[in-house]
């Protein structure tokens, strides 16, 4: 600056001073320092309110975190019995889903912006035209509706517009087991499995595990039951057309297409001495307090069936009532809503949530149906596929947002309660429906009026409305007609709910689409799953590209060869090839729904399936599934196991050349048992959103970059499925950290096996060295996120920059949140007063953590275990993670 | 002996000088030279594109991954170390054992070292996820009151590479001084007589400068001589001290060096048939300069082939299963390719100079000596990244695929040591005035 004068110099000194003074002085008005608190409000100390999400047509009960007002996580509430403490990758991923920049933020009037206000004004005109008609031509269109307080709402419709129709369409509806009831009883009616109660499961095509709405509830029964006693562990049977979690935790397995398995049904119900196997089955099962489980893909004649042999066995199972009862099928009824708006019946269609132009089946025209309805409203939380289509477009509330209710599978309701207001406006389910009626109401307002009577404060509190349950029924059971068996087509596609987006509703989740699907480990897609001898047959490999065809349309997928998969049946999963579904969904996978006809909801004969040119890059997290023989994941006969000190060979050598680690005070560790992990991937995503934990994106996790701290690897074994989860092993002898030139990993006093971020420069020797390959990278900087995904980060935990070291620190914010807590009341911390972030969600219960200085703790009980085994003991790293080998429960008669 | 020197009879004092120092005095740049010259700056440009492009995006853009978490940049960092150790060995081991034919060729396989090591030095920075905290691997006092965790070999190797750059660099500017003097003298231009005038630190020649010069160089060529076998154990240790199959190995110090000096001379052999082909330095660096280089290769090359042996052998004998599934991995896995070619090039192409007049043919020579480096380099690659890709868990398996980053960083940092050498035999004498001069008056002493 060759014109600057001291002068000038002098003068812009003063001015910034000036300005400086300006920028500390306190404002004009008066200000009121946060002397009087309210209560419980510690800045710093999060709260957790109680509260309710369904994902699978039922609830689980929920526990939010809120920091200051934002809610970062979503934690189980053991209160609830859809929840039991754990929650499902959906629950730990919806955090995500209400930060999600991408949310739609305003209403829409055929896609551009318009006022609420106006809005109403057209809604209003147009109910006026339909109250002097009694309601007709005006349609409501619903997804499985699991909040009591909206079912009445539906129902004060009737007395008002008695000729408006509610109809249901829900991608994932439960028409078949419903319908099943209906011919087996003469009415709709749920089962609500008592797995605990039962020692010999037969599921057929049942995946209980993850799309059943008990499912939570479920693994952690099963897991309960899987107690390596010879008198009280379970045996489990499965006949699948699709790998399913419980699959892959059956002691007998059979791969079969959906008609064979119907196939196998009839047989069984009529004769099962016929068969070898199926001999062996009913026997078990009738010695054993059997229990049969259908699955959605099964005919409803099957799901019959299957009620009769659960009678016959006197079976665990409970019939309820279901929570969204229904006079016809979801297929039935939104194909009557099809039919209505092509014949210009409609004149007012209201669709709370869903997005039936993405999921009906295209068979039906809905897409082009919807042009003809005159005013069409779309509540949803994404400006999606038919939000394009319809007039309006209302942003919905998150249900983190507002004020609702909802069921979980066996009846108990819940209040949703909202811990943020709407971050865009929005409006939730039960306000519109009250201007439906003519009646504005808060949200609130409807759901405590509809809960009037309880202890309101209590239910908020619990997170459970008390005495809610469903009764149990014990209907007669009615004779039925039985098909006859008809011939298997020689292929046939398999539809299945995919285990992160569901039928779409979470393709926007970059949680949820970058965590490994437990099957096949593949992120960011979905892929067409053919056996070894399929793939064969049609001369394609991973990665090759499948044409099929059905009579409801096309599709071109890329194949992915599945190890012990049922031979031609093309495994397809639902929710992908999105186009409107944000950033991160978009053209995302191949979309399932062009080949779902609307009577072949789950299955259907291809009419062509080849191979075709092109080939397509799949980002899986692990490329190798076999073990090569080196038994990382163990596991043992329950026979093998009688009499046993220890299950498997201590390999830790007894010597090593460094002392052993002085240690005066805790000794924090962790068990896995692999005897009990589903592989549900619950304890990825926990840990992602605990720890703040990135999304790379499939291009970098297809160079090997994911970062989840906890992973599940997954080993194809004898036509078996095993799952081991892999966090840090916190070795005692860490060969990470005496590589590190900066010591940036470090061992601490009670144990752990730290990383200091801020030290590390990146050197990624300790990554290189370590045997367990646990260690994350920030490659590139991952961590940068836009508002709002910020407020979902958890205050307690490092954000890490690019070009740094990280991995599972066994949940240190959380010892030190116990410790703050020990040291004010002057004592150790208490068993089970640290729970990581994995086994909190985990439903099976397979983690335990605690300190190994207490000989009482859960943990140290755990290391008793005679299944008790280190990964890689060999190398004498001494890992304070161990593991419980898997104990697999054959029967001898199938042996 | 008198066959390297016999070329030198026909030369006296003053014509050594003049042919030596004409390279740089006087001699107008010529089309080769250009073209090389030329060539390597874009290289050298694309080179520090690319490195500004690293600190701007950070090290993903490299094909490393979880498990191979060390790419191309550790491999090149050991390639250049390797090639660094040949200059120090010419120098300082054959000096002290009297080898007086090493004196026509170890100034310019000095400056060889220097620029191998100062571009060896690049890469462990440039590797790191935060280059700009790299001065954290040194020992500095500091306010957070941390050293450097003694145990790393990274923290050795910081101390190896500098002490051996810091030595190199005396030993070689020692011998230059004289030479310097030369250039200072017989320059026309001011601006030359006073930065060679600078740098020859007033030497006049007089036989006490004669007397103090050779003490001090003999000393360094012995302080030289242990970090030859030093440098490269150490670079060895960041491997060896890991538990990773393919890494964890005790044989890997004397097989490190004994493949740094095969690499090496490989170099020297690279650099000066090409240098004396366009600068006509036949007599100063004969046949016989060449043959004996060849031998050398010879014998490192069977100490090299030892070493791959018994890392098989090794292997096996353990009974590790994860070490017989790396040797066989190695052996037959997705990067096989490149482990049969280093074999090839390594093993295969050197035993071409048990006959005399493979030894004896410059073109021959070249072609080897580029096989070599491409062998050489390809080895440290196999070990870095075919050792990680698959050890303990089978399902943290993955491949590593490099980049064009990482290609562009390793031609690039070729292009640079291309680029500094040319710029030295333009600004120095590339063979030392002094020693050969010394050589002249022996031989006619004779």
């Amino acid at each position: 600056m060759p014109s600057l004068t001291r002068r000038d110099f002098l003068k812009l000194s003063a001015a910034s001073a000036a300005l400086a003074a300006a920028g500390c002085s306190a404002p004009r008005e008066p200000i009121v320092p946060y002397a009087a608190q309210p209560e419980a409000t510690l800045p710093g100390v999060p709260r957790f309110y109680a509260s309710a999400a369904s994902f699978v047509g039922a609830a689980e009960g929920v526990l939010i975190e809120s920091n200051t007002g934002r809610p970062t996580k979503v934690e189980g509430n053991l209160a609830h019995p859809g929840s039991l403490g754990a929650t499902s990758v959906h629950g730990q991923a919806s955090v995500l889903e209400l930060w999600d920049p991408e949310r739609s933020q305003a209403p829409r009037r055929r896609r551009l912006p318009a006022a609420r206000d106006s809005f109403e004004r057209e809604l209003n005109d147009a109910l006026a035209r339909a109250e002097a008609r009694h309601g007709a031509g005006v349609r409501i269109l619903a997804p499985t509706v699991c909040s009591p307080a909206l079912q009445s709402q539906m129902a004060g419709l009737a007395s008002r517009l008695p000729e408006a129709r509610v109809h249901r369409w829900d991608p994932l509806n439960r028409d078949h087991a419903h319908e099943g009831a209906r011919l087996a009883f003469g009415r709709q009616l749920e089962p609500v499995y008592r797995l605990e109660e039962s020692r010999a499961l037969l599921s057929l095509d049942c995946r209980f595990m993850e799309d059943e709405p008990g499912r939570l509830s479920y693994i952690r029964q099963f897991a309960g039951a899987r107690t390596p006693k010879r008198e009280t562990m379970n045996r489990l049977y499965v006949l699948e057309s699709a790998p399913s979690l419980g699959g892959a935790m059956a002691d007998h397995r059979y791969a079969m297409p959906v008609a064979a398995i119907e196939r196998w049904l009839l047989k069984l119900a009529a004769d099962p001495s016929q068969d070898r196997v199926m001999r062996a089955i009913w026997d078990d099962l009738r010695k054993n307090q059997g229990l049969v489980l259908a699955g959605e893909s099964l005919a409803p004649w099957a799901h019959a069936l299957v009620h009769k042999l659960n009678r016959a066995l006197d079976a665990p199972v409970s019939l309820v009532e279901p929570i969204d009862p229904r006079p016809e099928t979801h297929a039935r009824s939104i194909a009557e809503l099809a039919r209505a708006m092509h014949a210009g019946e409609v004149e007012l269609l209201l669709i709370l949530e869903g997005n039936p132009a993405y999921d009906v089946p295209a068979g039906l025209g809905f897409a082009q149906a919807l042009a003809r309805v005159p005013l069409s409203v779309h509540l949803s939380l994404y400006e999606d596929e038919t939000s394009a289509l319809c007039t309006w477009h209302l942003p919905a509330t998150h249900y983190l947002e507002h004020w609702s209710d909802a069921r979980a599978f066996e009846g108990t309701a819940a209040i949703v309660q909202p811990l943020i207001a709407p971050l865009y406006g929005g409006i939730s389910p039960h306000e519109l429906l009250s201007l439906l009626l003519r009646r504005p109401q808060r949200g609130y307002d409807v759901v405590r009026a509809h809960w009037r009577g309880i202890d309101w404060e209590g239910a908020l509190r619990a997170g459970v409305v008390a005495d809610t349950a469903f009764r149990a029924e014990r209907p007669a059971l009615r004779d039925f007609d039985l098909p006859q068996a008809a011939d298997a087509p020689a292929w046939s596609v398999r539809f299945v709910a995919d285990q992160s987006v569901l039928a779409g509703r979470f393709s926007n989740n970059a949680w949820l689409q970058e965590l490994p699907r437990s099957d096949s480990k593949i992120t960011w897609d979905n892929a067409a799953l053919v056996s070894s001898d399929s793939a064969r047959e049609l001369g394609v490999q991973t990665g090759d590209m499948l044409e099929l065809a059905t009579q409801a349309g096309a599709v071109s997928a890329p194949a992915y060869v599945i190890p012990g998969h049922a031979d031609r049946t093309v495994v397809l999963a639902l929710g992908y090839g999105r186009t409107r579904a944000g950033s991160v969904g978009n053209r995302v996978g191949v979309d399932a729904g062009r080949l779902r006809g609307s009577g072949a909801l789950w299955t259907a004969p291809l009419a062509g399936v080849r191979k075709t040119a092109g080939r397509h890059e799949f980002a899986t997290t692990q490329d190798h599934a076999r073990m090569e023989g080196r038994d990382h994941a163990k596991h043992i006969a329950l026979a093998d196991l009688v009499g046993k000190a220890r299950a498997f060979a201590d390999e830790t050598p007894e010597h090593s050349l460094y002392p052993a680690w002085p240690y005066d005070s805790y000794r924090w560790a962790m068990s896995v048992s692999l005897n009990t992990c589903v592989g549900c991937n619950a304890c990825t995503i926990a840990c992602q959103a605990e720890n703040n934990i990135p999304t790379v994106g499939k291009e970098e996790v297809a160079r090997g970059r994911e970062m989840h701290w906890i992973r599940v690897d997954r080993y194809f074994e004898a036509g078996r499925a095993l799952f081991m989860p892999v966090p840090c092993m916190h070795c005692e002898n860490a060969p990470c950290e005496y590589v590190c030139p900066v010591g940036a990993p470090v061992h601490d006093s009670e144990g752990l096996n730290l990383q200091v971020y801020n030290r590390c420069v990146g050197t990624r020797f300790c990554s290189q060295n370590c045997p367990y390959k646990v260690r994350r990278f920030n490659f590139l900087e991952y961590s940068r996120s836009e508002e709002p995904l910020k407020a979902q980060k958890n205050p307690e935990v490092t954000v890490r920059m690019r070009g740094v070291m990280e991995k599972c620190t066994y949940c240190v914010q959380r010892i030190t949140r116990a410790r703050i807590e020990a040291d004010r009341e002057n004592r150790r911390i208490r068993d089970g007063e640290v729970v990581t972030a994995c086994q909190a969600a985990c439903p099976a219960g397979a983690i335990v953590f605690g300190d190994l200085s207490d000989g009482n703790s859960r943990v140290s009980e755990a290391k008793r275990s005679p299944l008790r085994y280190e990964l890689l003991a060999e190398l004498n790293t001494r890992p304070r993670t161990s593991y419980e080998g898997r104990v697999l429960n054959p029967n001898p008669e199938l042996a | 002996m008198s066959d390297v020197a016999a070329p030198l009879r026909r030369w006296s004092y003053a014509s050594v000088g003049d042919k030596i120092a004409d390279i740089v005095l006087t001699r107008p740049a010529r089309w080769p030279w250009l073209a090389g010259f030329a060539a390597s700056f874009a290289g050298t440009l694309a080179l520090f594109g690319a490195i500004a492009w690293l600190f701007i995006k950070g090290v993903g853009i490299f094909g490393i991954n979880i498990p191979v978490a060390w790419g191309f940049a550790i491999a090149n960092f050991v390639w250049w170390i390797g090639i660094g150790h040949a200059g120090t060995f010419i120098s300082a081991i054959l000096l002290l054992l009297r080898q007086k034919w090493r004196t026509s060729i170890n100034r310019f396989a000095e400056a060889m070292t220097l620029f191998a090591a100062g571009i060896a030095g690049l890469f462990p920075i440039l590797h790191l996820g935060r280059p700009w905290f790299f001065y954290w691997l040194a020992p500095y006092p500091n306010v957070m009151e941390l050293w450097p965790q003694w145990r790393s070999a990274l923290v050795w190797d910081i101390f190896a590479i500098s002490t051996y750059l810091i030595v190199s660099l005396l030993f070689w500017y020692a011998g230059l001084i004289p030479d310097l003097a030369t250039l200072r003298d017989r320059a026309t231009s001011r601006v030359k007589q006073l930065l060679y005038g600078l740098f020859a630190l007033g030497w006049r020649g007089e036989a006490r400068h004669w007397a103090r010069h050779e003490s001090a160089y003999l000393l360094l060529a012995g302080l030289a001589t242990p970090l030859v076998v030093s440098v490269h154990s150490v670079v060895s240790l960041d491997f060896a001290i890991c538990i990773v199959p393919g890494y964890h190995s005790t044989i890997f110090p004397p097989y490190f060096v004994a493949g740094a000096l095969f690499s090496g001379f490989a170099m020297v052999l690279t650099l000066a048939i090409p240098m004396r082909h366009f600068f006509g330095l036949e007599d100063f660096i004969t046949l016989r300069h060449l043959e004996n280089s060849a031998k050398v290769l010879l014998a490192c090359g069977w100490v090299v082939a030892y070493g791959y042996f018994i890392e098989t052998f090794t292997a096996w004998y353990s009974g590790d299963p994860y070490e017989i599934a790396m040797a066989q991995d190695r052996l037959t896995g997705f990067y096989a390719p490149a482990y049969w070619f280093l074999l090839a090039c390594n093993v295969l192409v050197p035993q071409l100079f048990w006959w005399r007049r493979a030894r004896r043919s410059v073109w021959l020579l070249f072609a080897i000596s580029i096989v070599v480096n491409l062998g050489m380099w390809t080895e440290r690659a196999v070990i870095v990244i075919q050792s990680m890709h698959r050890d303990f868990m089978p399902s943290s398996w993955g491949l590593f695929i490099p980049t064009v980053w990482d290609w562009t960083i390793l031609l690039g940092s070729i292009a640079f040591f291309a680029f500094l050498f040319l710029l030295f035999l333009r600004f120095l004498p590339a063979i030392s005035i002094s020693e050969m001069r010394e050589l002249v008056h022996e031989e006619k002493a004779q």
